[in-house]
């Protein structure tokens, strides 16, 4: 699915990865943690193509993402959902409109997929914000919409940054949950979190590998994990 | 509840409200659309006032010509009935009228003014000729003249058409360049505006690249929100610009350029294609200005 091969990348003469080597297979459900400044936003950004390696290779669904044009890299970033810590939404649209953007941006009908995003509204318990602005939502909340638009179009993989950084622990264990849910339906889920009690609350509910990226390299996650 | 019912009837129209509608952005663009659609339009109203202004002299001067006799007093009047004869002969010559001494102090007076003694002025005498169709053939007239009357001479204006055709296409060129640097400068201040809304909203623009929009996708939301500012702005000012021609052409009552400025016929063809410039050159700048921008982002 995502294949890094000696892939690094710096910024100017200053290295944030180096030489990473790792699979990250269909299907599976990865933890990436570390130190704040470790890279794993970097790591993150590499995956969905906001960022290119400027060392080694990156692969994606099999292509080499350093050869892509930059309509394929569009179409490629349509089979990855998102999920930031600080959610980008477009705030002068309402909940139903943002959910709806990755299918008009895609050019699928909107009107004939209307049952499905109340679906997903009522999926992420926000069937009754449906009319709210994003500014008007809660924390929780816009970490759920950020879910919801991740998963519109059905994305083969789910990549969320710190997805419960600005909720509470029972906010943060119901997004994992959501999260368990789609691995479950076959997505592939990376999430990069510094928070360790997540990452236990985890392991009882799917299999997971956690990966630990220090100083710009992954190395083995510790035993208490 | 209100908001619902917003989007109930404005539903529609929101949804393609991708890039906010909000920012000095809008307006500069609205204002600076009209401003120069209004100089616009106020210069094709003074580029076809003058055309058809210069189009009806020249009109007026190609149908006519003059014979002009300088004979001696005591062969004038032989020479004035041999010209007659000779003209009222001729095929394309629709009238042939001798000029009274009256009608000729008319025609002088603006130059030499009403008191002058005219009969102690050497002046020819003088046949206004009317044409009819293309006119005569001028170089058979032309022997017949100097055969018959050796001391006339044809005019057919050709010496003041001349000048009147060349000063008109030259104020045409100048028109034209005024439009041409009006959609410049428009293109060049909706280039600006773009530039700006591009920057103010990089937040949509990562926001639509994060959900994998195309490069044209994101183009295409920025140039239409500028393209539909831009025909609004356009017609705005088309329509004051248009008001205020009519305007000036109205309060002008004498026989003078103004009078003949403003709109007719085919002019309002010209007139519509204006803002629809106008939002073509929108279009063009800020679909340049958002290749630009986003080429040189990652």
């Amino acid at each position: 699915m995502i294949t890094f091969e000696q892939a690094g990348f710096a910024y100017g003469r200053t290295a944030i990865l180096n030489g990473i080597t790792q699979e990250l297979a269909t299907g599976s459900f990865h933890f990436l943690t570390g130190p704040s400044g470790a890279g794993k936003t970097t790591f993150l950004k590499l995956c969905y193509l906001a960022l290119r390696p400027t060392s080694g290779t990156v692969k994606l669904f099999g292509h080499d993402v350093s050869k892509l044009s930059r309509d394929r890299v569009a179409e490629m970033r349509r089979r990855i959902g998102v999920v930031h810590q600080d959610c980008q939404f477009l705030d002068h649209q309402t909940v139903r409109a943002n959910i709806e953007l990755p299918m008009k941006v895609g050019g699928r009908n909107i009107g004939k997929n209307r049952a499905n995003v109340d679906d997903l509204l009522s999926w992420v318990g926000l069937t009754k914000r449906a009319d709210a602005l994003p500014l008007e939502l809660s924390g929780g909340e816009r970490q759920r919409l950020a879910v919801a638009r991740a998963v519109i179009m059905a994305p083969e993989v789910i990549i969320a940054d710190e997805p419960t950084g600005n909720v509470d622990w029972e906010m943060g264990h119901r997004l994992l949950t959501l999260l368990v849910e789609l691995n479950k339906m076959g997505k592939t889920i990376i999430i990069a979190s510094h928070d360790l009690n997540l990452i236990r609350a985890a392991k009882p509910m799917t299999t997971t590998r956690v990966l630990r990226l220090v100083k710009g390299q992954l190395v083995a996650a510790g035993a208490d994990l | 509840m209100k908001r619902a019912f917003m989007m109930r009837v404005f539903g529609a129209y929101s949804v393609e409200q991708i890039v906010p509608p909000r920012g000095n952005a809008a307006w500069a663009t609205i204002f600076a659309t009209a401003t120069m659609t209004f100089l616009a339009v106020a210069a094709l109203a003074a580029a076809l006032g003058v055309s058809r202004l210069a189009d009806a002299w020249s009109l007026d001067l190609a149908q006519s010509a003059t014979v002009r006799i300088s004979a001696p007093e005591e062969n004038r009047d032989l020479q004035i009935a041999a010209v007659l004869e000779i003209l009222s002969t001729t095929p394309g010559i629709a009238n042939a009228e001798l000029q009274s001494a009256d009608e000729q102090a008319r025609l002088l007076s603006p130059w030499l003014g009403e008191d002058l003694p005219l009969d102690a002025l050497p002046l020819p005498v003088t046949i206004a000729v009317t044409l009819d169709g293309a006119g005569p053939n001028v170089d058979a007239l032309a022997l017949r003249l100097a055969a018959d009357a050796p001391d006339a001479a044809w005019d057919d204006h050709n010496r003041w058409r001349q000048p009147l055709q060349k000063t008109t296409n030259r104020l045409r060129m100048l028109a034209i360049a005024a439009l041409v640097i009006i959609a410049a400068a428009l293109a060049v201040v909706i280039s600006l505006a773009a530039r700006a809304a591009l920057a103010q909203n990089a937040n949509v623009i990562e926001t639509l690249r994060l959900v994998g929009a195309r490069d044209r996708f994101i183009i295409w939301t920025f140039v239409r929100r500028f393209t539909m500012r831009a025909l609004i702005g356009a017609s705005i000012g088309a329509i004051l610009a248009v008001v205020a021609v009519q305007a000036l052409a109205d309060a002008t009552e004498d026989d003078t350029f103004l009078s003949v400025i403003g709109f007719g016929g085919l002019d309002w063809a010209l007139l519509l294609a204006v803002p629809l410039i106008a939002a073509f050159v929108a279009f063009n700048a800020t679909r340049l200005a958002a290749m630009r921008h986003l080429s040189q982002q990652a």
